[in-house]
């Protein structure tokens, strides 16, 4: 077991806090970085899925898990952040002025979306958000001129350092890249005044207030952060799939990302990691399941959503702190291992906490 | 000087009459009680000042300044600090979370510069952590510094809550019933902490309080209710021997 000894206040700032943590996510960077030169292009394909996922993850986690909004609607600002980033592309704008464009376009509507939006709270919030998700579906549908409606529009080629943004390795190490730059932004974010005020928004809004913080102003930046995230992750994604259309952002992707952030577990960044890597390999494991599953399941059409809120269920019914919670209680056990109390962690019955996630 | 100007003061809900032209004023580094029994409008008057209630009629003043109309959120800004009746912190965070949240007000860091961990963000950290660890040093806090409020005994849990006003900074602290939920040997405490408060750091008090022990040590002023209406203002010794207030707590 670690203890941390601290000798200066100055500590307490660093993202890193002691050389055991520089130690390991250093081994993992440099696993990701040679992951290129030895794995197969079809796993740094799911790889850089996986990252996409985690980069959309990181500004939901920051809304859902920080702030403690609920939205239903980000496979909306996965699909603006793409669109712009395809039209942008065949404007002839360069990838990263376009990319960074397209983030920033899906703030600006993320902005514009949650001024009237985010007066609401709790159950009416996600509905809200719902109902912009479906709007966006509609447009994306029906605008045929700017999005090719039905039959969607086929995203440019791009290179990338005079590389093929398309082959496997570019886009793996700028999914990478992009997701580390966006997870150090967060963990900024939420060791400075802004993230503060946040938390503060998500566990107490009579407390926010007496100490002086706006809530439609921490509200309203906490969702256009989190949609400059998702456009961000829908420019990417948009090289991914090649080709878009509006069933490639339905309700079943927003409650994928939301499903995300519960499962891996609320109000922790290690939680979107952990749930990025489970939904973006559920549906290969689905797709293994189907063989060995009778045929009135494996064949039948639902499949994959059935599962996806299943899980969801029994996360929250089991398992509300999500995968990142239950491995701290795993780590816990063998850092206690001999003395380890089996009641440590046993979930008391808590009166008016109900909603404090709300 | 007075800091604190409340004239005329009417509250209702509906039918219920909450506050009823109530006037009293404050002045600068004065401890002021308001005492009375269950729904006065005690925590209505807090609640007025604070603004998370807008008001039927009359004004509140602060420093000379109308502050009647202002948003909730620029109350803290202006110096005003308040406690909660049954603490409202900050549970899922560490008591030094919760204080550099309240430091914050203080703060003129954005979005931007906080996203890239700026050196001026940086510099900013390490001010307003070298003031929070003063107040935890006032209020006897280093042991609890990262623990989360949810673990923390409902004591402690006030102590945080006196410590997350001082952390704004205020001029005025109001207080709403320090004392409850706290041991007698706590509150012995807390009248050397007020005292501290009120003559160090030269903070005005207002305070909610049923605790008349308490009261009688540190007020300089005590304003009784009833009903929505003052029944007397005066020291502690007036007050206690007015006959309006005897008839309220005792019945007549």
């Amino acid at each position: 077991m670690r203890f941390l000894f601290r000798t200066s206040y100055l500590k307490d700032l660093e993202i890193f806090q002691h050389s055991g943590q520089v130690f390991w996510y250093g081994l993992l960077g440099i696993l990701l970085l040679i992951a290129p030169l030895v794995l197969d292009p079809f796993y740094l394909g799911e790889l850089s899925q996986v990252f996409i996922y985690a980069i959309a993850g990181v500004g939901l986690m920051l809304l859902v898990g920080y702030t403690g909004m609920v939205s239903l609607g980000h496979a909306a600002f996965l699909a603006i952040g793409a669109y712009a980033h395809a039209r942008l592309m065949t404007y002839g704008v360069p990838l990263f002025p376009s990319m960074l464009c397209a983030a920033l376009f899906t703030g600006l509507i993320a902005l514009i979306v949650g001024l009237p939006v985010l007066r609401m709270t709790g159950v009416y919030l996600a509905i809200a958000t719902l109902a912009v998700a479906e709007i966006v579906e509609q447009v994306l549908t029906h605008w045929a001129s700017m999005t090719g409606g039905f039959r969607g529009m086929r995203v440019p080629d791009a290179e990338i350092f005079g590389m093929a943004l398309e082959a496997p390795r570019p886009f793996y190490l700028l999914c990478l890249f992009v997701l580390i730059a966006c997870i150090f932004g967060s963990l900024n974010l939420l060791r400075s005044r802004t993230g503060r005020a946040f938390i503060a928004v998500r566990d107490s809004e009579t407390s926010a207030v007496s100490m002086g913080i706006s809530l439609v102003r921490v509200k309203t930046i906490a969702f256009t952060v989190s949609g400059v995230f998702a456009g961000l992750a829908g420019a990417l994604f948009a090289h991914r799939i090649g080709h878009l259309a509006p069933d490639a952002f339905t309700l079943l992707t927003s409650i994928q990302l939301l499903l995300m952030v519960v499962v891996g577990g609320l109000g922790s960044m290690h939680g979107v990691i952990l749930g990025a890597i489970f939904i973006g390999l559920l549906p290969q494991a689905i797709a293994l399941a189907r063989d060995v599953l009778p045929q009135f399941i494996s064949r039948s059409s639902g499949l994959e959503p059935a599962v996806f809120g299943a899980i969801l269920i029994a996360f929250l019914i089991f398992e509300p702190d999500g995968m990142y919670g239950r491995w701290l209680k795993i780590r816990r056990y063998f850092e206690e291992f001999p003395l380890y109390r089996k009641g440590t962690f046993k979930r008391q019955r808590r009166f008016l906490t109900t909603e404090r996630l709300r | 000087m007075t800091l604190l100007e409340v004239s005329d003061l009417s509250l209702s809900f509906g039918g219920v009459r909450a506050i009823h032209r109530v006037s009293f004023d404050v002045a600068e580094g004065e401890v002021f009680s308001i005492i009375g029994p269950n729904g006065a409008g005690k925590t209505s008057i807090f609640n007025a000042i604070s603004r998370f209630y807008d008001v039927d009629a009359g004004r509140v003043r602060y420093q000379g300044q109308d502050i009647t109309g202002i948003k909730p959120h620029k109350v803290a800004g202006l110096g005003i600090a308040r406690t909660f009746q049954n603490s409202e912190l900050f549970e899922h965070e560490s008591v030094l979370q919760n204080l550099r949240i309240a430091r914050d007000v203080q703060g003129s860091t954005n979005l931007l510069s906080d996203l890239l961990f700026l050196p001026s963000v940086r510099r900013y950290e390490i001010e307003s952590r070298e003031f929070i660890e003063q107040i935890i040093e006032l209020l006897d806090l280093q042991a609890y510094r990262y623990h989360p409020i949810n673990n923390l005994p409902f004591g402690v849990r006030k102590m945080v809550e006196i410590a997350r006003g001082l952390c704004l900074g205020p001029k005025l602290l109001l207080l709403d019933e320090p004392s409850s939920g706290l041991n007698p040997e706590e509150t012995e405490d807390l009248v050397f902490w007020i005292e501290d408060m009120n003559e160090d750091l030269g903070i005005t008090l207002l305070m909610v309080e049923h605790d008349m022990s308490l009261v009688g040590q540190v007020s300089n002023r005590v304003m009784a209710m009833n009903e929505g209406e003052v029944l007397a203002i005066g020291t502690y010794e007036q007050v206690r021997n007015n006959k309006d207030v005897l008839d309220a707590y005792l019945g007549t």
